[in-house]
């Protein structure tokens, strides 16, 4: 049971939370929305709530709440770049179907 | 897929979520729900992955309902309470109803629309087509995570105005808000045209479980243009199933069965057709309410052997509607295959031996109407970027046009034309001596100016005084790149000249083009019968006037027996005129015309030889 990061997200996210100057770590989970059901959330995370789960990846805390977990088992966060736009994208072995946006998908 | 960047806690939303939309296609048969997600149409399924609904409706005892396969389940032994194909009934009165037949329900007559007696009381089919298109409604929530922002739903090309009401009121008492309903074959146009984005002419053929439309579309950078219509609002897949049925009862020697025999009887012949698309032969079983058997093996050969006149009944439309638009087989360049019932090899094969060419039927028959209507529905809920949600640039959205005589239009420039333009046509004088003539420009495809939208008037002043009909009046319309229409007139003779711009676009909204161009197709045959009319109204006064204006002036040339008769003629006609007859007002006028025939020669004899006294042949601009 786990959601990871690669070492290049893993750079991006500490880069992204010096920035901000606070926060534990990084927070993801799913919520319902989209046309195929489910999409991604991906936050700071300034708390650790007691329904999360807390995994460690390259050096950042990684933040899940229980519920998510199921959806998001095994997902490995990657950062890239398509064109001029650059990102955090996820590599969710549990997806089964997805809408042509990838901002939301069917377990 | 996208690239998500690290939002604050706070914004747990996310992104700005796109309107959700969904196209509704509420079919005779089945129904279905879509939706588009960045730019991709597709068809939501139930929580079975099943995308289809059958459009059946099950009431209960207790007050519960069934909707679609587990209504359908019941049709067999609760006919009475299990609706079918209740979009027949849609709008319409117990005397339509009566006429179609073998249907076993309870009819209730109602003012204006035909109810039915169920077990949980009498229903009207808006109410019965509520239900369906609610478990639409709810399934497309569920997917989509929370309420519609609407839903465009389809129906057929052919439904009048209390049908599409009556639709328009299921949807609302489903709880759907109905951003627009759209003709089936233009969701089908409109799946494949913008899908696509192949140009030319194509024709839309829908044979669905109950009905046969027909469509021919010319598609252009991802606008069309519907240039004719036909169909059969009483033709389609059941009627195989039937034919089938009765074949099997006929084979077995058996009469006629009981209602709920024949239900299920049907049912079994309906899933043998389905089969027969994939194989050659397919058994049909149905166990019978008294316990027998009724099994056969049916062959695709026999099946088609049996429903070959069904499959001839869907060409005879199809020739009428391609002689409407003046259009032969070999012009259209594809026919989009739309319909369940399309699936069946024969009706294939008979649409590529009519058209020479093989269908197409990229997109899922089934779903392509949905697809289409999930599109739009996207479009009017503004998720389209800017610049993307209006098609209509490089044409011209709707005709224009100018007044003529009687309040009726004459098209210049005709709807979808590509921009830059010009066209011009030639007018002339209505009254003797007349000197100006006022040009009123207009927008739309109806026949009649006051159904039409009126841009500009002007007038052309300083024409030279000349019998009616002498003058030569050139219109020319210009549309150049940006949209701009310029309209002039000059007169030959004379070389008076007048002009006006206009901007034909401006105020016109995408739903005023789209609401002016399906009246115009909703009213093609009413406005047919109006214009004739003014045009023998028209005809008819122009001839009175010419008359009366000639006896007035050449009264000597004619014998007084000859006179009199005139006379009669000219009061028979007077008396036509007012009325709404359009072959009184012509036989009347044709009278008039024949009898002054002889007086009209023996005047333009003596125009002629007045004429030619003073004037050299050089001045006669023939
Ligand atoms: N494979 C098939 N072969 C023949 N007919 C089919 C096949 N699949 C569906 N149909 C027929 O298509 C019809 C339903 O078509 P559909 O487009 O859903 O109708 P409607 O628009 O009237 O709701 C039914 O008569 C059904 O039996
Ligand atoms: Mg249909």
């Amino acid at each position: 049971m786990a959601v990871t990061l690669t070492e290049n997200a893993a750079a991006h996210v500490k880069r992204h939370l010096a920035r901000r100057g606070k926060g534990v770590g990084l927070r993801v989970g799913v919520r319902t929305s989209g046309c195929s059901g489910l999409a991604y959330r991906l936050e700071y995370a300034d708390a650790v709530n007691p329904d999360d789960l807390e995994f460690e990846s390259h050096g950042v805390k990684v933040v899940v709440d229980a519920k998510s977990l199921p959806y998001l088992d095994g997902t490995e966060l990657d950062y890239a770049r398509e064109g001029l736009n650059e990102g955090f994208r996820f590599r969710n072995p549990n997806v089964k179907d997805q809408c042509g946006c990838g901002e939301s998908f069917n377990v | 897929m996208a690239l998500l960047q690290i939002a604050e806690p706070e914004a747990a939303s996310g992104p700005r979520e796109p309107r959700r939309a969904v196209g509704i296609d509420l079919g005779t048969t089945n129904s279905l729900v879509a939706t588009v997600c960045d730019g991709v149409p597709r068809a939501l399924p139930d929580e079975e992955g099943r995308v289809l609904l059958p459009s059946i409706v099950r009431y209960l005892p207790g007050g519960g309902v069934q909707v679609g396969y587990e209504a359908q389940a019941h049709q067999g032994d609760d006919p009475k309470n299990t609706i079918a194909s209740v979009k027949r009934l849609m709008g319409r009165g117990l005397k339509d109803v009566a006429r179609s037949g073998n249907a076993p329900y309870d009819f209730v007559d109602a003012p204006g629309m035909v109810q039915l007696r169920t077990v949980a009381g009498v229903k009207s089919p808006v109410e019965v087509s509520a239900e369906i298109l609610r478990v639409l409604r709810l399934r497309a929530e569920r997917a989509l995570g929370g309420p519609l922002a609407g839903a465009v739903v389809t129906v057929p090309a052919y439904f009048d105005d209390a049908q599409r009401q009556a639709t328009r009121d299921a949807a609302r008492l489903a709880g759907l808000e109905v951003l627009r309903l759209l003709n089936e074959p233009t969701a089908a146009a409109v799946a494949y045209g913008l899908e696509n984005a192949a140009e030319g002419v194509y024709a839309v053929f829908d044979l669905g479980g109950g009905t046969f439309d027909f469509s021919v579309l010319r598609l252009a950078r991802g606008v069309f243009e519907v240039l004719a219509t036909a169909g059969d609002a009483a033709l389609g897949g059941d009627d195989f199933d039937l034919r089938i049925a009765r074949w099997a009862l006929a084979q077995a020697g058996l009469g006629e069965p009981a209602a709920k025999d024949a239900r299920r009887l049907v049912l079994a012949a309906r899933a043998a057709k389905e089969r027969l698309a994939q194989q050659d032969e397919t058994p049909l079983v149905c166990e019978l309410a008294d316990g027998r058997r009724l099994e056969r093996v049916l062959s695709r050969a026999t099946f088609e052997r049996l429903t070959a006149d069904l499959v001839d009944r869907t060409l005879a439309p199809v020739a009428r509607a391609l002689r409407d638009a003046g259009l032969s087989p070999a012009d259209v360049k594809g026919v989009v295959m739309v319909g369940g019932a399309t699936r069946m090899r024969h009706v294939q094969r008979a649409v590529a031996e009519f058209f020479g060419r093989a269908p197409l039927n990229d997109l899922d028959p089934d779903q392509v109407v949905a697809l289409g209507a999930a599109m739009q529905a996207n479009v009017l809920a503004g998720n389209r970027p800017a610049g993307e949600d209006w098609l209509l640039l490089d044409v011209i959205p709707l005709s224009l046009g100018i007044e003529t005589m009687g309040g009726l239009v004459e098209r210049i420039i005709p709807r979808n034309s590509a921009i830059p333009t010009a066209r011009a046509q030639e007018f002339t004088t209505f009254k003797d001596g007349q000197t100006a003539m006022s040009i009123h420009v207009v927008q739309g495809e109806r026949e009649l100016v006051a159904d039409c939208r009126s841009l500009a008037r002007f007038e052309l002043r300083g024409i030279p005084p000349m019998p009616a009909g002498a003058a030569r009046v050139r219109v020319t319309f210009q549309v150049d790149a940006d949209g701009l229409l310029s309209v002039s007139a000059r007169e030959k003779s004379s070389g008076v000249e007048a002009s006006v711009a206009v901007k034909p676009s401006y105020g016109l909204t995408e739903s005023d083009i789209e609401r002016m161009l399906r009246d115009s197709v909703e009213h093609a045959r009413e406005d047919a019968q109006a214009r004739a009319l003014a045009e023998a109204r028209v005809e008819g006064e122009r001839l009175a006037a010419a008359v009366r204006a000639a006896i007035a002036a050449d009264g000597a040339l004619l014998a007084a027996d000859e006179r009199a008769e005139l006379e009669r003629l000219l009061a028979h006609l007077d008396a036509a005129l007012p009325g709404a007859d359009t072959a009184a007002i012509r036989r009347a006028a044709d009278a008039l015309n024949r009898a002054s025939e002889p007086f009209a020669a023996r005047r333009m004899d003596a125009a002629v030889r007045r004429a030619l006294a003073g004037r050299s042949l050089a001045d006669l601009d023939v």
